[in-house]
């Protein structure tokens, strides 16, 4: 496809999301292909010719009634088969005990590990910058904040977006299924340094993930 | 009513815009005709200005941080390289002037004040007086917002949008100024268009020519009746919110700062409870110019004149409902997000029962390709993309990829430009004989519409590609992502459109000025057309008909009805026979 598509899927809802995209892309394609069609035929059969006079008539109740019916039927199934993807990516946490700190300021982003103890706050807390280390098939907890503006946690590869507000904390979930370096950009326009706001997200196989760990996370913590 | 006719009267019979002067004529008009061709004056000339910007903010996409050709003089410390901040301001700048003083204008403000009166057969608005200071006032607000640009720090750069806090801390975006002007700006413009729709309902409700029922009104007419209830119920939303968010920034409130105990969401659910409607303010006008142009060069009435109006009866309703969906990753609660898709999803419903109305119109006519017919038939085709595209952000999964991306960027521009701009183009063309009293020159409008059209989409249609490839919208450089580095190829071919697109604006220029001085003098009714603006002269006198108002005898699409033999039957025709039908 000559790379001209979705980025490549790596989360677990990711493939969800790219079925209803492909979905609505199919259904939206075919009625404009039929519109188009229909349209150009129209312009070429009805085109003004000497001798003919256009049909003349205000309307069809029938068809009035079958194009308000066939598309409203067509978008509550949309609308339908959204429900479970939204439910699951946005309305549902996962249990697990990976949680990392994100707090977002112009124009970086700042990953918090717990450390040994588990918890925030503590002085083991180890704090990273514009990178997170998370083991692959995993759910990993984001905790969103922001220290100054609105900014927002995109990652194309996880089809993960949610933005970070200031005064709030938002908690969101992913599980990557494939290990890699992906790229984590600011989404929502934040001031003159928006562009080229990003960091990484290094998804380890669980061994790397254990060594990554014991050297960058609690090593600090032993000294 | 009775009273003002006789007064009316007597002021037709003295031939009445004579004896105003110059400035009463031409400058502080009350005429709704003159108030019409300054909102156009306007409008043209703010698009000219988006225009440049759109250009200047696709040059860097494409080449970015190279000089940008034109600018070496105005940027002298960069050598014309646009900085960063320069780059926010540019492409809110653009999107500012496009919404609130091109299309606006344009649409609600020019064409508004031009149907109104003459295709329901009123010899002017309501309130005259305040329909000159609703001009003066959308004028003022236009010029305070190009004051903007000559501030130190600039002017706004948080997006059109201004989401706060970006937007109402000072120290967040750096530009002081500029962002309060912008606020004082749409301040005064909110209470500029609320003049002009209080002044379009009171026309409409109670100066109706005899005859002229609700439903044997021109679409175009209910378009802008609708219109202007959502402009009198949505702008003050708007201006409540700029003003709150000038308090923020320079008397101290904490209406939308966490610190002080305000609510960064607060400004969104403002912004969007007035910007969704926004929309449709945009683009209502111009399916009531389609729904016009389409019977008059089919020959045939319009397709279900009923579920026409009402369609854009439940556009309005719905459009209050809709607005969460710009908020899907926002931060709002996910259930509420559930609620907003489907009022969405909808939505989308009235628009297909208006695109399939416009199919049935086409159907069995006897189609001329005339210059504002071929303008409104991309109407409704651009709208078509426009449209579909939107029902991928309606369902929230796919949205939250696609949220802030350039495929947002497409859907706006399909419906906004491909929308609104080519049923003012449409509008321009078609009513230019009776505005001006000339004809536009058919050739340069071909040369103009053809290219506009594959430029268009040269332009636009890549962005859903790049969109759906993750770029996101309102980055200054997408060279500095690796995912996105792939396909940098696009952005130049979406520059190299707008290029093009711009360039083809030239035609238009010149036909525009050309035709109003030089152009074949226009008849009464050029496109053998059944409404009654075309039983005025053209250009319409100072209260448009001589003593006596047009009375209306039948709904305004009687093409080739067969109680004729001409292919017409304009609304003022007496039946024929006792008992006519309903139409």
């Amino acid at each position: 496809m000559l790379n001209w598509w979705l980025p490549e899927n790596v989360s677990t809802y990711g493939k969800d999301i790219d079925w209803l995209f492909h979905l609505i892309y199919y259904i939206t394609g075919v009625t404009f292909i039929l519109v188009a069609v229909t349209m150009v035929a129209f312009l070429w059969i009805y085109r003004d010719r000497p001798g003919r006079r256009a049909r003349y008539t205000h309307g069809s109740t029938p068809l009035e009634i079958a194009w308000t019916v066939v598309p409203a039927l067509i978008l509550v199934v949309l609308t339908l088969l959204s429900v479970p993807a939204w439910s699951k990516i946005k309305m549902t946490q996962p249990d697990t005990d990976f949680e990392v700190l994100v707090t977002a300021k112009q124009f970086n982003w700042q990953m918090t590990y717990p450390g040994a103890d588990g918890k925030f706050g503590t002085a083991d807390d180890k704090t990273l910058l514009d990178e997170m280390h998370v083991p692959v098939n995993k759910v990993v907890r984001v905790i969103l904040r922001s220290q100054d503006v609105i900014h927002s946690f995109f990652v194309p590869q996880f089809r993960m977006k949610q933005d970070a507000v200031p005064g709030r904390e938002i908690r969101q979930w992913f599980e990557a299924t494939k290990p890699g370096k992906y790229e984590l950009p600011c989404a929502e326009l934040c001031g003159f340094g928006h562009s080229g706001m990003k960091g990484w997200i290094y998804v380890h196989t669980p061994d790397d993930y254990a060594k990554w760990a014991a050297e960058n996370l609690t090593a600090g913590e032993k000294k | 009513m009775s009273a003002t006719s006789a007064a009316a009267r007597a002021h037709v019979e003295h031939a009445g815009h004579h004896e105003l002067g110059f400035v009463r004529t031409y400058i502080f008009s009350t005429d709704h005709k003159m108030i019409s061709r300054q909102f156009l004056f306007l409008g043209l000339f703010m698009m000219i200005l988006g225009g440049l910007l759109a250009l200047v903010v696709r040059w860097q996409l494409a080449w970015p941080e190279t000089p940008v050709p034109g600018l070496g003089g105005l940027l002298k410390e960069t050598g014309g390289i646009l900085e960063p901040g320069q780059y926010n301001m540019a492409f809110t700048m653009h999107a500012t002037i496009m919404v609130f003083f091109v299309i606006m204008p344009i649409l609600a403000g020019s064409f508004g004040n031009f149907c109104i009166p003459l295709m329901i057969g009123a010899r002017d608005m309501a309130f005259p007086v305040l329909n000159m200071l609703s001009f003066w006032v959308t004028a003022s607000a236009g010029l305070i917002m190009l004051v903007g640009f000559f501030v130190p720090g600039g002017h706004a750069a948080a997006g059109w949008t201004s989401y706060a806090p970006l937007a109402s801390v000072i120290e967040y975006s750096g530009v002081n100024w500029g962002q309060n002007i912008w606020c004082i700006s749409l301040f005064i413009m909110g209470i500029g268009s609320m003049m002009g729709s209080i002044n379009y309902i009171t026309t409409i409700v109670n100066m109706r020519a005899p005859g002229m029922s609700l439903f044997r009104m021109p679409l175009v007419v209910w378009s802008l009746f609708i219109t202007a209830i959502l402009l009198l119920l949505a702008l003050p939303v708007l201006t409540s919110g700029v003003a709150m968010l000038l308090f923020d920034r320079s008397l101290g409130t904490s209406w939308f700062r966490p610190s002080g105990g305000g609510e960064p969401l607060l400004w969104q659910h403002l912004f969007w409870y007035f910007g969704h409607p926004e929309v449709y303010i945009l683009i209502l006008p111009a399916m009531g110019i389609a729904s016009e142009i389409l019977p008059v060069f089919s020959r045939k009435p319009i397709f279900g004149y009923h579920a026409m109006a009402f369609s854009m009866i439940g556009i309005a309703f719905l459009s209050w409902i809709v607005y969460g969906h710009h908020m899907f990753v926002s931060g709002m609660n996910p259930a509420l997000g559930m609620a907003f898709t489907v009022t969405t999803m909808i939505i989308a419903v009235p628009s297909a029962i208006k695109t399939f109305n416009w199919l049935g119109t086409l159907w069995g006519g006897r189609i001329q390709f005339t210059v504002p017919m071929l303008n409104a038939l991309a109407f409704v085709s651009m709208f078509v993309i426009g449209g579909l595209s939107g029902i991928f952000m309606a369902s929230t999964p796919v949205d939250i990829f696609i949220q802030d991306t350039y495929f947002i960027v497409a859907h706006i521009h399909y419906v906004v430009f491909g929308g609104s701009v080519f049923g003012a183009f449409a509008a321009i063309y078609f009513w230019f004989p009776k505005m001006f009293g000339r004809m536009t020159n058919v050739a340069l409008g071909h040369l103009h519409f053809w290219p506009t059209f594959v430029f268009f989409n040269l332009t636009f249609f890549p962005m859903h590609i790049i969109g759906v490839g993750g770029q996101m919208r309102r980055i200054y450089n997408p060279m500095q992502y690796e995912f996105l580095q792939h396909q940098q190829h696009w952005n130049v071919v979406i520059t190299i459109g707008a290029l093009g697109l711009g360039i083809s604006q030239i035609p238009f220029v010149i036909n525009f000025f050309w035709s109003l001085f030089a152009g074949k003098k226009a008849p009464l009714n050029p496109w053998n057309s059944t409404t009654l603006e075309w039983t005025a002269a053209s250009p319409p006198p100072h209260l448009n008909w001589g003593p006596t108002l047009p009375t209306v005898y039948r709904g305004p699409y009687e093409y080739s009805s067969p109680e004729s033999t001409e292919d017409f039957l304009p609304q003022t025709a007496p039946p024929v026979h006792a008992g006519a039908r309903r139409h």
